[in-house]
């Protein structure tokens, strides 16, 4: 315990670095992927046909190991943190994607048949009625991604892109034990906050009148 | 007046929901369309709102074409009420109610009296109700709700789909004698899509029965019961509920044969046994004699009395009673 914390306040600069480097990477990632995934979902749960084909295509590049998706990345575009953002933005795809697909498909046809013969565009319809319905869903997607993002990112320091696998790394090299747990209990800890943050925004954006039914 | 100009509907899988129908639905009342599942009742009645387009007619409101008309518009200028209610459950009552108003650009204070007002037109407390959500309200509360929203742009037609099927019995009762009184008040052209003979007995002015894809009768109610243009009519409205329905001095002493005395010694005078019940009151009652004899077929099949009548009567009474 002594030898863990001496290593933690010796080589704090590297963790605190790290540390950052990670929150970047996966922030940065998950937000590409919200921004793709989003209107991803949104667009195969209005023309069903593209459904299949593009959650098909996420969950194939789902399946990829991590690890050898950065291997395959860095011949293509070479090393340094804009590989490892391409790779966890694939990652985040897939969650975002289906959940927001599943969550605007989800709300009950009687509904939408409401808002149709009451005159409301698809827009409106889109807007009003299956993205309040939705949202719960889609946030439960968020939160998958985050989850496996942070986790992922471990794994960027093989591309040079630094993070708290940097750390782990380091200290496997060195048989430091100390220096393996200083990496990964961030890791774990900044897993579980940003679970339990985007869980206390799930509830906080889910409309009223759903969370109840 | 909402006419259909010769209507077919052949659905992409080759089924033919409408078979040429022409018919035209009045204005400031009642039209309940009923039929056995299948018949196109709701994709007529859908059609009057585009979200079903004809594959060849037309439908007319007031003489204009719906097809000439932009259908978000059509649809915000029509009431639309459906059998699953399809509340939108995050929006409160007023909000649900006031989405066509807003989507019209009424002001607020103006949508804030309407809520009001409609809440208390479908008997629910304003306060009590209108920042309540979808869930927290029972089936019946939440269709009271649903034509409420209806009314909220005081459209002039108001479609409703089967609206109180799939409520219990005693709501739907109270929401089909709430919806005549209404309709008295607001006097619009509704037409009302059920599959129950009873309802649409009850709460419309026209009835139309309808058959795959084709109209087989339009009629009054109370023409209905008396006259039924084809067999299918007849036993779609059911022996029974005609004979229940039917004035009891205007049934035939037919009807009641089994009631007849089989013997009289005495003073008769004959009579068909097609006449009616009234008929057989006022042979019996400006005539000394006690007995009618009932004849089929020029055969005498029994023998009639005031005690017959009374028991007619009960029997009447009785089939009323065991619905």
């Amino acid at each position: 315990m002594s030898n863990f914390l001496e290593t933690i306040s010796s080589r704090s600069d590297l963790i605190t670095e790290a540390f950052f480097q990670h929150i970047y990477l996966s922030f940065v990632a998950l937000a590409i992927g919200i921004l793709i995934a989003l209107p991803a979902g949104i667009l195969v749960a209005r023309y069903h046909r593209f459904a299949e084909p593009i959650i098909g295509v996420t969950a194939v590049l789902q399946t990829i190991p991590s690890l050898a998706l950065f291997g395959f990345l860095v011949p293509l575009i070479g090393i340094g943190s804009k590989t490892a953002l391409i790779a966890l933005v694939i990652y985040a795809l897939l969650p975002i994607v289906r959940n927001t697909y599943a969550g605007l498909t989800s709300a009950d046809e009687s509904i939408i048949e409401a808002g149709r013969g009451m005159g409301m565009t698809p827009n409106q319809i889109l807007k009003k009625i299956e993205l309040p319905i939705a949202l719960p869903v889609i946030m439960a997607g968020i939160r998958t991604a985050t989850v496996l993002t942070v986790g992922i990112a471990t794994l960027a320091t093989f591309v040079g892109a630094g993070g708290l696998g940097d750390v782990i790394y380091r200290g496997l090299q060195s048989y430091n034990n100390a220096l393996v747990l200083a990496g990964a209990l961030p890791v774990a800890l900044l897993a579980i906050m940003f679970d339990l943050v985007l869980k206390w925004v799930e509830k906080r954006v889910t409309p009223k009148g759903i969370n109840n039914q | 007046m909402i006419r259909f100009d010769n209507v077919t509907k052949v659905f992409p899988d080759g089924t033919k929901a409408l078979n040429g129908v022409t018919v035209t639905i009045p204005t400031h009342k009642l039209t309940a369309i009923i039929g056995p599942s299948g018949c196109g009742k709701t994709t007529l009645m859908r059609m009057i709102n585009r979200l079903e387009l004809p594959t060849s007619g037309e439908i007319f409101i007031d003489e204009q074409a719906v097809s000439e008309r932009d259908e978000v518009e059509l649809r915000r200028s029509i009431g639309y009420v459906i059998q699953r209610i399809g509340l939108i459950p995050h929006m409160t009552i007023e909000e649900n109610i006031a989405i066509v108003p807003e989507m019209l650009g009424w002001d607020e204070s103006r949508i804030t009296a309407r809520v009001d007002e409609l809440l208390e037109l479908v008997d629910l407390d304003s306060k009590t109700y209108r920042s309540r959500y979808p869930f927290e309200l029972s089936g019946g509360q939440q269709q009271r709700v649903g034509v409420s929203r209806a009314l909220a742009s005081d459209p002039n037609i108001i479609l409703m789909d089967e609206p109180f099927s799939a409520l219990d019995p005693i709501s739907r009762e109270q929401l089909q004698v709430e919806l005549r009184k209404l309709q008295k008040k607001i006097k619009k052209t509704i037409v009302f899509v059920t599959h129950d003979m009873d309802e649409a007995l009850e709460i419309a002015d026209e009835i139309i029965i309808m058959r795959e894809g084709q109209i087989e009768q339009m009629a009054t109610p109370d023409e209905l019961i008396e006259h039924q243009a084809t067999d299918f009519v007849r036993d779609f409205i059911g022996q029974d509920r005609i004979a229940r329905r039917r004035d009891f001095a205007q049934r035939t002493l037919e009807e009641f044969d089994e009631l007849l005395d089989e013997t009289w010694v005495g003073d008769y005078a004959e009579a068909s046994s097609m006449i009616t019940v009234q008929e057989a009151i006022d042979l019996l009652a400006d005539n000394s004699n006690k007995r009618i004899a009932v004849k089929r077929n020029d055969l005498i099949i029994g023998y009639l009395g005031h005690h017959t009548l009374l028991k007619a009567a009960m029997k009447d009474r009785e089939g009323e009673l065991s619905v």
